[in-house]
């Protein structure tokens, strides 16, 4: 998961307010909240003393920003993945939504869950119904602390 | 186990799966992958000419064994234990190393229970030298932690207790977290002993004493307790379960705690069924003189003996200790199964059979004993285990 502190440490931390933000951590918050781009910050792309910071920043964003991630932010390794469901079962959401399918550990049937075990491998449907969605995120990780394998993992 | 599979097919291949693990992913996907084909001396065959064959080597040989039938339906392995008296051979299935265990299950000597019961009662789980995440995947999330239950409404984080006792962290142990005893090889006769001391209010002989006895106090004062047997306890301190059973009788003076043991195949407790209601006993057992059994007639103790092998459905010469291994694939054998493996390809003779519960009906019983009747989902003109044994009774 990306800190805010590491996005932080690589911004100019000079507060010069040209975002349109009080303080460069309010931009880090921004930015990693997907509302604000890395372009946003002009010194950050015009000045060539922060090429570096600017560089690594691109990088530590990079999975955030890439369309393998869902809206939440949920990376699903499918390599690492063994199918066992336990996410499934596990996440408060499904549990809620679907009393005579995952409550009860079989797979899903109510059409509402958000995760499933298609082909052997989980995958991650109706994401706006995840309790990371949206910006009154709560920060669960059922789905996360229950996977033998490491295989989900948000960013 | 596994009782909510969707599945689409198209040309006899599985397109779509729903609800299946990686590993049943991987059994469906196996419809069209390194099937087995009938074969005599390793050249191809019809498929009658293979049994008569099989029939003829089995019917040739003075003392015949046969292995395997944990993959085969409860009607075949019925009709395989009637071959079996009929050769007058011995019958075994090495695969499975929890025959004591079950055995005293099925004379009802240690208490059981069904996965059902487990997922609406138990508040405890504990799994002792196995490790279900990687055998059985879905075993945790369809019954015994993760789901709610009749008894068990908040779920694993408030409303049950995973322990596991292994000789490492396996992932099944990286679930439980906290609840993760390890012990070292051939020391879980030793845990258990200073489990029971704990039980009893003594101070424990163990380094980590406190939490050894918050372990006897979380289990004393559980409501509902299941304990999950894998591999590891069945062949710890060399198959002498002499402790655990002394614990579950300990444990049972408390609460109600059953044992359920993880079976490699799917149908291995039906053949311990099917065994005990004619012998009175699990594998091996032998009808050369009258019924008789224990693990001296089996693969392991009388192997220099046997002059033919029959393997139903079972990879003895993969599982078996090397040297083992290497004894058995020089007797002659006649392999049924669906797949090639490392045994169908030491065997002179090979008959394919057809997959049940995916080309071919039947019924089996799930490791807590529940039966259930599979049936065929796709065409196939492979014939099923059922009927191999059936021509084998008649060329015999």
């Amino acid at each position: 998961m990306i800190s805010i502190m590491d996005v932080y440490q690589l911004l100019p931390k000079t507060n010069c307010k040209k975002c349109g933000f009080p303080t460069c951590m309010a931009f880090a918050v921004e930015l990693l909240g997907k509302r604000k781009a890395i372009e946003d910050c002009p010194p950050l792309v015009e000045e060539p003393k922060y090429e570096k910071k600017l560089a690594g920043l691109r990088e530590l964003m990079a999975p955030l920003l890439s369309t393998e991630a869902t809206e939440t932010g949920m990376v699903i390794h499918p390599e690492r993945c063994y199918g066992c469901g336990n996410c499934v079962v596990a996440c408060p959401v499904n549990v809620a939504s679907d009393p005579k399918g995952t409550a009860i550990g079989r797979g899903p049937v109510s059409g509402k869950a958000i995760l499933m075990v298609e082909d052997g491998v989980v995958k991650c449907v109706n994401v706006d119904q995840c309790r990371r969605f949206g910006p009154e995120k709560v920060l669960c990780n059922a789905c996360i602390v229950t996977c033998p394998s490491k295989a989900i993992e948000f960013i | 186990m596994c009782d909510d599979i969707e599945a689409e097919f198209e040309g006899g291949k599985v397109k779509r799966t729903m609800n299946l693990c990686r590993k049943g992913r991987a059994h469906y996907d196996s419809l069209s992958i390194d099937r087995l084909t009938p074969a005599v001396g390793g050249s191809e065959v019809r498929g009658e000419e293979a049994v008569t064959a099989a029939g003829e080597l089995l019917a040739g040989a003075e003392c015949p064994l046969l292995l395997g039938f944990g993959r085969s339906t409860l009607e075949a392995q019925k009709l395989g234990i009637e071959l079996a008296k009929k050769l007058g051979s011995v019958i075994d299935d090495p695969t499975s190393r929890q025959g004591l265990i079950m055995e005293r299950i099925l004379k009802g000597e240690v208490p059981t229970c069904t996965f059902d019961d487990v997922r609406n009662y138990a508040d405890v789980s504990i799994y002792w030298g196995d490790d279900p995440s990687s055998s059985h995947p879905r075993h945790l999330s369809r019954f015994s932690y993760f789901p709610r239950g009749e008894k068990r409404q908040r779920g694993y984080e408030e409303d049950r207790e995973a322990i596991v006792i292994d000789v490492r962290r396996s992932p099944t142990a990286t679930i439980a977290a906290d609840g993760f005893f390890q012990v070292s090889p051939g020391g879980d006769a030793a845990f258990a002993e200073a489990l029971l001391a704990a039980l009893g209010g003594k101070i424990p002989k163990v380094e980590d004493k406190k939490r050894m006895l918050n372990l006897a106090t979380k289990l004393r004062k559980a409501k509902f307790g299941a304990i999950f047997t894998g591999p590891g306890l069945a062949d710890a301190q060399d198959g002498d379960l002499g402790w655990f059973f002394s614990l579950v009788a300990r444990l049972n003076e408390f609460t109600r705690f059953s044992v359920i043991p993880s079976l490699p195949d799917y149908n291995t407790r039906g053949l311990h069924q099917s065994l005990f209601d004619v012998a009175g006993a699990v594998s091996p057992v032998s009808f050369e003189d009258g019924i008789a059994s224990g693990p001296k007639f089996g693969v392991t103790g009388l192997l220099e003996s046997f002059d033919a092998v029959l393997v139903v459905g079972s990879d003895p010469v993969a599982n078996l200790p090397a040297p083992l291994a290497r004894k058995l694939a020089r007797i002659p054998m006649v392999a049924v199964g669906t797949h090639r493996n490392l045994t169908t390809d030491a065997a002179s003779v090979t008959v394919p059979t057809a997959m049940a519960g995916l080309e071919a009906g039947g019924s089996a019983l799930r490791s807590d004993g529940v039966r259930v009747d599979l049936e065929a989902q796709v065409k196939s003109d492979r014939p099923t285990d059922l009927q191999i044994v059936e021509m084998l009774m008649e060329v015999v």
